[in-house]
């Protein structure tokens, strides 16, 4: 992204906010914004949901067709998740080609989906070998204000638990809800200095210098991890990130049902 | 347009499949200062169009080779995102959104005092999230209360329809399926103070006396779409003022030292 400057006063009102164990919003360590979810919101999309977490605003869509199985996975269905930061999100994303950084939220959400087994990939099997549906998960975000991964994560789970399979209009039988058999959430954290800060806001993600996603199931069990951004993680610092992520992904479970 | 008149799309006492009169505009609802991070913005809905716009600028123009030494450029970039429509669009541009961007911004260029921002670019972003027909109307409807919105000088704003023609009658504000299997479609923009027309296209087949039918229900509907637009400036501001008010109430923020 270009032009992710910020200014000096800036970074030192939260250096020293921190210091006295705060945040500029006030908020805990461990604390998210205030988040809000709407399922539903597009007509013309399997499934949909609009997630805001603070000022970061992400639409997620889900699209079905039917297509060919991969050969090595001949009896389930196909899975792709695209990630678009569209100008109008922020002065610092560009139109073009997926860069570097949609791709990384891409891969990371569709981690998360998929290695969690939250979809019955086999459910999605219409004909072995011949015919599966094609799942389309396609994010955009719409304000940029920092924690990208988790609002286009439960966007991501949100529009799934809505999406319904457009089978009579593609000729295969009566229409039927998504086969879902997990419910993954991801939470991610930064550091900054010697402090974890669970949501980071764009101000605290410009002055951070490691990042932490950590994906667990309904179980606490770990999914999916992704680290980012040049900083180091101390183990001790993971501990506490995964500790937080299985403890918060509880709550945040229950915004989604 | 399918030119396919044997669909009948208006019942002998003259009400369209969404039971709508030929001369009637589907619902619309404007609210400007939708976004946190564009400097102006605004979220159109018009019957089933689910339309973002946000303007970034007058900001440095890139490439420097378009910089008009003279005044500023309105560079406009209209998208549909993947699962605005029923079969999925494959995210960026083409040859149809590079064509709509152009007139947006064409029409727009002419509404904004280009000579105060010498060099620079305002750019303007739509989105539209779900689409039933109209769309670049209603982003150009939106384009330009996110313009006043960012507090850019301009002459007015720019209030768009179509009009298009269905089983042989001249009708407003098209929605999916009579545009689909309609005979015509037209859509206007205009400066409602003087009247000028800012956008005009056509296809299909027209007669001199429908495309004058035409024009007047498209002015008639301009107009009303334009008290929908100021309404929608009027209460972003009567916001803006009460959010100041209560924050001149609140104590004052406790000084980071």
């Amino acid at each position: 992204m270009a032009r992710a400057v910020m200014s000096e006063i800036k970074k030192d009102h939260i250096h020293k906010l921190l210091a006295k164990g705060r945040r500029v919003d006030n908020r805990a360590w461990d604390e998210f914004r205030p988040i809000s979810i709407q399922p539903g919101f597009s007509e013309t999309a399997e499934g949909s949901a609009r997630v805001r977490i603070g000022n970061t605003d992400v639409l997620v869509g889900v699209k079905m067709g039917v297509g060919a199985p991969f050969n090595d996975t001949p009896n389930k269905g196909v899975l792709t998740t695209n990630a678009e930061l569209i100008p109008l999100a922020s002065p610092t994303f560009e139109s073009g080609p997926p860069d570097e950084n949609s791709i990384e939220l891409a891969r990371v959400v569709d981690r998360g989906i998929r290695e969690s087994q939250m979809i019955d990939l086999e459910g999605l099997c219409i004909e072995p070998k011949k015919e599966v549906w094609i799942l389309f998960t396609d994010i955009y975000v719409l304000d940029y204000d920092g924690n990208l991964f988790d609002a286009a994560f439960l966007g991501a789970i949100a529009a799934l638990k809505n999406t319904i399979v457009p089978a009579k209009a593609n000729d295969k039988g009566d229409d039927f809800a998504l086969p879902l058999q997990h419910l993954p959430i991801s939470v991610t954290a930064v550091q900054i200095e010697n402090s974890i800060l669970v949501d980071p806001t764009l101000d605290e993600e410009k002055v951070a210098a490691a990042r932490l996603t950590v994906t667990t199931d309904e179980n606490g069990d770990l999914r999916a991890m992704q680290k980012g951004m040049a900083g180091a993680l101390t183990l001790d610092q993971i501990y506490k990130m995964i500790e937080t992520s299985q403890r918060l992904g509880n709550d945040l479970r229950k915004l989604i049902g | 347009m399918g030119g396919n008149s044997n669909v009948k799309l208006i019942s002998d006492d003259g009400i369209r499949v969404d039971g709508r009169r030929v001369d009637e505009l589907r619902p619309l609802r404007i609210e400007a200062g939708v976004l946190k991070r564009a400097d102006g913005s605004a979220y159109v809905e018009f019957g089933k169009n689910k339309v973002l716009a946000a303007v970034y600028g007058p900001r440095e123009c890139h490439p420097r080779h378009m910089q008009n030494p003279a005044k500023a450029i309105v560079q406009c970039k209209y998208n549909m995102i993947a699962f605005s429509v029923s079969d999925r669009k494959r995210p960026g541009p083409d040859r149809r959104s590079v064509e709509i961007s152009k007139i947006i911004s064409e029409a727009l260029d002419y509404v904004v005092f280009t000579e105060n921002f010498p060099r620079t670019s305002i750019d303007v972003y739509i989105e539209v999230l779900q689409a039933n027909a109209g769309t670049r109307c209603a982003g150009l409807t939106a384009a330009s209360v996110a313009l006043a919105d960012a507090g850019i000088p301009m002459k007015d704003l720019v209030p768009s329809v179509a009009v298009g023609k269905v089983n042989d009658q001249v009708v407003l504000d098209l929605q999916k399926e009579e545009d689909n299997f309609g005979q015509a479609d037209l859509p206007i923009a205009m400066i409602p103070r003087t009247g000028e027309i800012l956008l005009l296209q056509m296809d299909g087949h027209m007669t001199r006396a429908e495309f004058d039918r035409a024009i007047e229900l498209g002015v008639g509907a301009c107009k009303r779409i334009y008290e929908v637009q100021k309404d929608a400036l009027a209460r972003r501001y009567s916001m803006e003022k009460s959010a100041e008010d209560a924050a001149e109430d609140a104590p004052a923020e406790p000084q980071e030292g």
